[in-house]
């Protein structure tokens, strides 16, 4: 098993890419296989002595493990396919460099997931934060990636410092930094406490959950698109599993109020990164927004499972943790497929901003059919499954007022109203997404030049696209694999058995159900029924002709909205979320122009304050650099007699 | 499933097809009294889909596939989701397959849809009414789902069939909370169909329509598709109204031709009265600038998110 | 779930409607439906009242039943209406600021009052203590609605309908407050309400305008 995972390896550096990348795909497809049919197996340990001497790293295969690492395997084959057509010479790094990085990252991920001591999973991680910021910063050329890479490196190590400190307090006292000795260890509950908070935060600045999302937007985009969609796609499901592990695997049991802190946190991220990602004007910082909002929505399950495990309702706890684990899975392939989309755009026009493009449907029908699968899915649709796992977590929510605690069991039913209103938006925010980059009428006439996707793009889009179609339409088979996690984890698993294949309903004490494949036959069916009764009765012919202009006989691609301008009632009604800064025309201007910005009220408010502060406390010690050798070498010995006469 | 079932799956299905641009007509002529006019003829709506049908289609060269596909989505949607309504019986085989938050998704299909479908030409019209209509949707939709919680809450369940069948079989009783969310819920159903204060359905006036905007570049058969659709999403509404404040009167439980054949015309009644009710709003309410109305809807919201507080203090 | 009596339904149907007006009267901008809205809520306390004297027997919630009807449904919104046309404000209407946000202080304020009532809720032995939460929720929104106005007919309809708030509190906790304390209270309303319709015509003299906004030229400057 950790075999595959090493394969994934390559050592080559020669521009092979059709050979390597293929290869990735190939190793990634047989991991999710392996990893998902093993699902039910007993836990496999193992130790290797690889790295430094008497410290050897140990490994462990359960099932939380096993989910994730399908998860891993199944998105990465897609996005690995897609890259295998997509990097090309001349755009920063070398494309052979590039693939021995990508697939190191690939590697790294898949070792944090199996890693079970401390030191190899903080090496794992490590390597996982380093081989990616290489990736981000591709076409470091550019000023913007390159602060841009700075900036996700420094959130990622203040991350992993708070990972580690929660390690350090995870181990009581034992000084064992195995998993298992961590399992063993009895923590009091500040200890406890400190640790599950240090973890949450760690792993939140991974994740990029609020207040620590501001690298995520940033670094995301700068990527090049298959790093984006692995990135958004399974990167931060790593941080979900870091929670996951941390809370319910190694703390073991964690007090219901722990819940309360991500889900809050949780739904605020919902909230504020649909609504950042509704007035965004690039494709990729709106998809890294959305993926903020889905982390949001992940943290939101992971704190109500909390909250239902602490009180011992553990099937409840069960059934959220099984939407949490859904929905990371449903949001690896969705963001994975919409980011490669993007990439396919981007590679067409060389164009990231939305008022630049349109109408593309017509000049890269794959890429965009393709795309709306993604679409509609993120959206929230049914039978596709960004549905199910919604369905899930609302179904969950409807038993939180069951909660023996007063006051919170009247707060958390509110959070579904939010959860609801998360998902409406991410509908606004595709449908302009969507309805901009590929309908309507090209805005820049460079666009008549677009092609449509490559061969090995296409594999990737389809593999994505039908994992979206796979994963809506049979919900029963995929919660019966992830039962098998929340098995291990909470101890409950919801009762499926004696349920019709094609029918989902978890949850015995309440007639709930949902059946896809039924809700997609009878819309098909009404579909086809109605077009062959409309070209049966009705044969008439279809006449081409200009669009309606109104009578003032000129219709320009400028006349549709821009970015900007869809996204304006979200502006409008949310307007305390942004800082805006806005320049309106004067009506007698003859060449007007409109411009609005805007930005982030935290990076101004919290970021840049700390920013400045330490500046100034890094100029106060500033002195002590006197540039001289003789200097520094007073400095060692002054450190020297003070170590000394310290320790004798 | 006994074939019997089937069978009132069907009908049920096809009394919501054959209805519901009845109900629009009624609607309209409702109106029309009200406001001390001639009333068209109840049976108008039928002439229109009618004539439509019969036309050549006029499609704008630069539409793409999407465009011709999205009525038969909007209308599939629909009929789906009427599907899953008890209009008249709640012996529906089919309420296994989607509950009330799928009905919720299902309306949302054709939403997108239609949206997409009004963004494929690239007009400044299409474009605006997609996007107003985006905004009314993103807030009706969560508005919906509350109200729909509530009933759930008090019926343990989320299916719409279920919730009625348990509304009506449960003892008399009063639930304050029913009262917000019916509120909430008439917000909703103004504005999710395209009725005066938001939305003005008689009127083609480029600054403040939103559903038309969307339509302009269809025509014929596709128009007469997106029209049908239209008719069936207010009577869809009506119905989930019924299933939640109103369940009386379809048959519960067991199923038949008979039941069925006693229980449309209590809904004839609903409906008659539920016109009456929406032509009587639409008629005292004045429309509303288009600004105005993310707050009316986000007053929609508030009211049903209150109606589960209250739910959650009383128990009822 | 238990079947809890008829009347008792009726009670928190009642109490439940008059949580909605008081959201009503947050959103409302004209001050005509504001006193419209403010006789409504008054009705509601009368048969509430009603409801609750003869559930439980007890006569003097009959005096106080009619008390209600005659003050709150009749006497002062009468009285508000007098003085809007008189003071020839009927078609006034407040520049709100942004309604959804209102409403949703509003809803954090319920959540709160629920939260803050559910364990007195427990203490108190009434049949209507589920009801408690409502009135504290009522009294709270009914200063939310005062704050956020600038008008001084407004500030008055959000004063009285603090006061429904309180009776209905007293209501449902105790079954209403004693005799004496209750006919103070209403002669205390009606006294506040007789000299702040006087105050109207004063600062209407001084502004030509019920703003009180303009109240804030009187301080001194420094």
């Amino acid at each position: 098993m950790v075999g595959a995972v090493g394969l994934l390896r390559p050592h080559s550096v020669a521009l092979v890419r059709r050979v390597l990348f293929p290869l990735g795909a190939l190793i990634g497809v047989a991991l999710a296989i392996v990893a998902a049919l093993s699902l039910t197996e007993p836990v496999e340990q193992a130790t290797l002595h690889i790295g430094l001497p008497d410290l050897p790293m140990h490994v462990r295969l359960d099932n939380l493990s096993r989910v994730f690492l399908a998860l891993l395997g199944s998105a990465s084959a897609g996005v690995s396919l897609f890259a295998a057509g997509y990097f090309r010479k001349g755009e920063g790094t070398a494309p052979g460099v590039l693939g021995l990085q990508y697939h190191l990252f690939l590697a790294s991920m898949g070792f944090v997931l199996v890693a079970d001591d401390a030191y190899a999973f903080m090496v794992a991680w490590e390597t996982m934060a380093l081989t990616s910021y290489f990736l981000v910063t591709a076409q470091h050329g550019i000023p913007e990636i390159r602060s841009a890479g700075f900036l996700y490196l420094l959130m990622a190590h203040v991350g992993a410092i708070a990972i580690l400190l929660s390690f350090g307090i995870l181990q009581g006292g034992t000084w064992l930094f195995s998993f298992d000795a961590m399992r063993a260890s009895t923590l009091s509950t500040p200890w406890a406490t400190a640790a599950f908070l240090l973890a949450l935060f760690g792993f939140g600045a991974k994740a990029g959950l609020l207040p620590l999302h501001v690298w995520l937007p940033e670094a995301h985009p700068a990527a090049p698109s298959p790093v984006s969609a692995l990135m958004s796609g399974v990167m931060l499901k790593t941080a979900i599993y870091g929670v996951l592990r941390v809370t319910f695997d190694l703390i073991g049991d964690p007090l219901w109020w722990w819940g309360l802190i991500p889900l809050g946190l949780g739904l605020a991220t919902a909230i504020f990164g649909v609504v950042f990602a509704a007035v965004q004007t690039d494709m990729k910082r709106l998809l890294a927004y959305s993926s903020v909002e889905n982390i949001g929505v992940l943290f939101t399950g992971i704190g109500l499972a909390i909250v239902f495990h602490g009180v011992g309702m553990t099937e409840l706890a069960a059934l959220a943790l099984i939407a949490v684990l859904y929905h990371s899975l449903n949001h690896a392939f969705m963001k994975s497929l919409l980011f490669l989309g993007t990439g396919a755009v981007l590679h067409a026009t060389g164009e990231r901003n939305l008022g630049r493009l349109g109408g593309l449907i017509h000049r890269m029908p794959w890429a965009a059919w393709l795309t709306l699968v993604g679409v509609l899915a993120i959206a929230g649709l049914p039978p596709l499954n960004g549905f199910v796992s919604e369905w899930l977590l609302l179904q969950t929510f409807l038993f939180s007022h069951e909660v023996p605690q007063p006051f919170v069991n009247m707060l958390l039913p509110l959070g579904a109203a939010i959860v609801a209103l998360a998902a409406a938006l991410a509908g606004y925010v595709m449908v302009k997404f969507f309805g901009i980059v590929f309908l309507g009428q090209p805005r820049e006439s460079s666009l008549a030049a677009a092609h449509d996707v490559g061969g090995f793009e296409k594999a990737g889009l389809v593999w994505l696209a039908i994992g979206c179609v796979l994963l809506g339409l049979l919900p029963r088979q995929v919660i019966h694999s992830l039962a098998a996690a929340t098995e291990q984890l909470t101890g409950a698993a919801p009762n499926l058995a004696g349920q019709s294949w094609w029918l989902l309903a978890p949850l015995t004490e309440r007639d709930v159900s949902y059946a896809p494949l039924v809700l997609l036959a009878v819309i098909v069916a009404v579909v086809v029924a109605t077009f062959l009764i409309v070209r049966v009765v009705y044969r008439r012919p279809v006449r081409l002709a200009a669009p309606w202009d109104c009578g003032c006989g000129r219709l320009d691609p400028r006349m549709q909205d821009t970015a900007e301008g869809f996204g304006q009632p979200i502006r409008h009604i949310f307007v305390s979320f942004f800082a805006m800064e806005r320049d309106l025309p004067s009506p007698h201007d003859l060449a007007p122009r409109y411009r609005v910005k805007v930005s982030d009220r935290l990076w101004q408010g919290a970021y840049l304050p700390i920013a400045d502060l330490l500046q100034r406390a890094a100029n106060s010690v500033a002195w002590l650099q006197q540039g001289r050798i003789s200097v520094y070498l007073t400095y060692s010995f002054i450190t020297l007699v003070v170590l000394l006469a310290v320790m004798l | 499933m006994s074939t019997v079932a089937w069978l009132t799956q069907f009908l049920e299905v096809l009394a919501a097809l054959i209805l519901a641009p009845l109900f629009l007509g009624w609607v309209n002529a409702c109106r029309a009294w009200l406001q001390n006019r001639r009333a068209p003829s109840v049976l108008l709506p039928y002439h229109g889909i009618r004539k439509l049908f019969h036309k050549d289609a006029v499609i704008a060269a630069s539409a793409s596939p999407l465009f011709r596909v999205a009525p038969y989505v909007v209308f599939g949607a629909m009929v789906a989701a009427a599907a899953v309504i008890p209009s008249m019986g709640t012996g529906l085989p089919f309420r296994s397959a989607a509950d009330a938050i799928a009905l919720v998704g299902l309306l949302a299909i054709a939403r997108v849809f239609m949206s997409l479908a009004a963004m494929d030409i690239g007009t400044a019209f299409g474009t605006l009414g997609a996007r107003r209509d985006m905004m009314i949707g993103f807030l009706a939709e969560p508005a919906l789902l509350m109200v729909i919680f509530v009933a759930s809450l008090l019926s343990a369940t989320t299916a719409l069939p279920l919730i009625a069948e348990r509304l009506v079989v449960q003892p008399l009783a009063l639930y304050p909370s029913l009262a917000f969310t019916a509120v909430a819920f008439t917000m909703v159903l103004l504005a999710e169909n395209a009725r005066i204060p938001v939305d003005n359905p008689a009127t083609h006036l480029e600054l403040t329509m939103i559903h038309e905007a969307m339509l302009l570049e269809y025509s014929a058969r596709h128009l007469a598709l997106m029209e049908w659709a239209a008719a069936l999403k207010l009577f869809n509404y009506a119905c989930i109204g019924f299933a939640l404040f109103v369940p009386w009167g379809a048959s519960i439980g067991s199923t038949g031709i008979g039941a069925m054949a006693l229980s449309l015309p209590a809904l004839l009644v609903k409906l008659a009265v539920a016109g009456l009710w929406l032509a009587l709003l639409e008629t005292v309410s004045a429309k509303l600038r288009v600004f105005r109305a993310p707050e009316f809807m986000a007053t929609a919201f508030m009211f049903a998110v209150l109606g589960l507080l209250v739910h959650l203090l009383l128990g009822a | 779930m238990q079947h809890t009596p008829f009347d008792l339904q009726l009670l928190n149907a009642c109490a439940a409607i008059l949580l909605l007006l008081s959201f009503a009267m947050l959103a409302q901008r004209r001050i005509v439906a504001l006193v419209n809205l403010l006789a409504l809520q008054g009705a509601m306390l009368f048969i509430a009242t009603m409801l609750l004297a003869w559930r439980t027997g007890q006569n003097h919630l009959y005096v106080s039943a009619a008390l209600t009807l005659g003050l709150k449904v009749i006497a002062l919104p009468w009285l508000l209406h007098v003085l809007i046309k008189r003071l020839n404000v009927q078609w006034d209407s407040e520049p709100l600021l942004n309604v959804p946000g209102t409403m949703l202080i509003g809803l954090v304020t319920v959540v709160f009052s629920f939260g803050l009532a559910q364990p007195i809720a427990e203490l108190a032995s009434t049949a209507t203590r589920n009801s408690l939460g409502i009135a504290v929720a009522v009294i709270l929104l009914a200063f939310i609605t005062m704050i956020t106005r600038r008008k001084a007919m407004s500030q008055v309809v959000g004063f009285l309908s603090m006061e429904n708030g309180l009776f209905f509190g007293a209501m449902s906790a105790t079954y209403g407050m004693p005799m004496i304390v209750e006919f103070g209270v209403a002669l205390d309303v009606l006294v506040a309400m007789l000299v702040l319709g006087v105050f109207f015509f004063q600062i209407r003299e001084q502004f030509d305008s019920l703003d009180l906004h303009n109240l804030e030229s009187l301080k001194e400057d420094q």
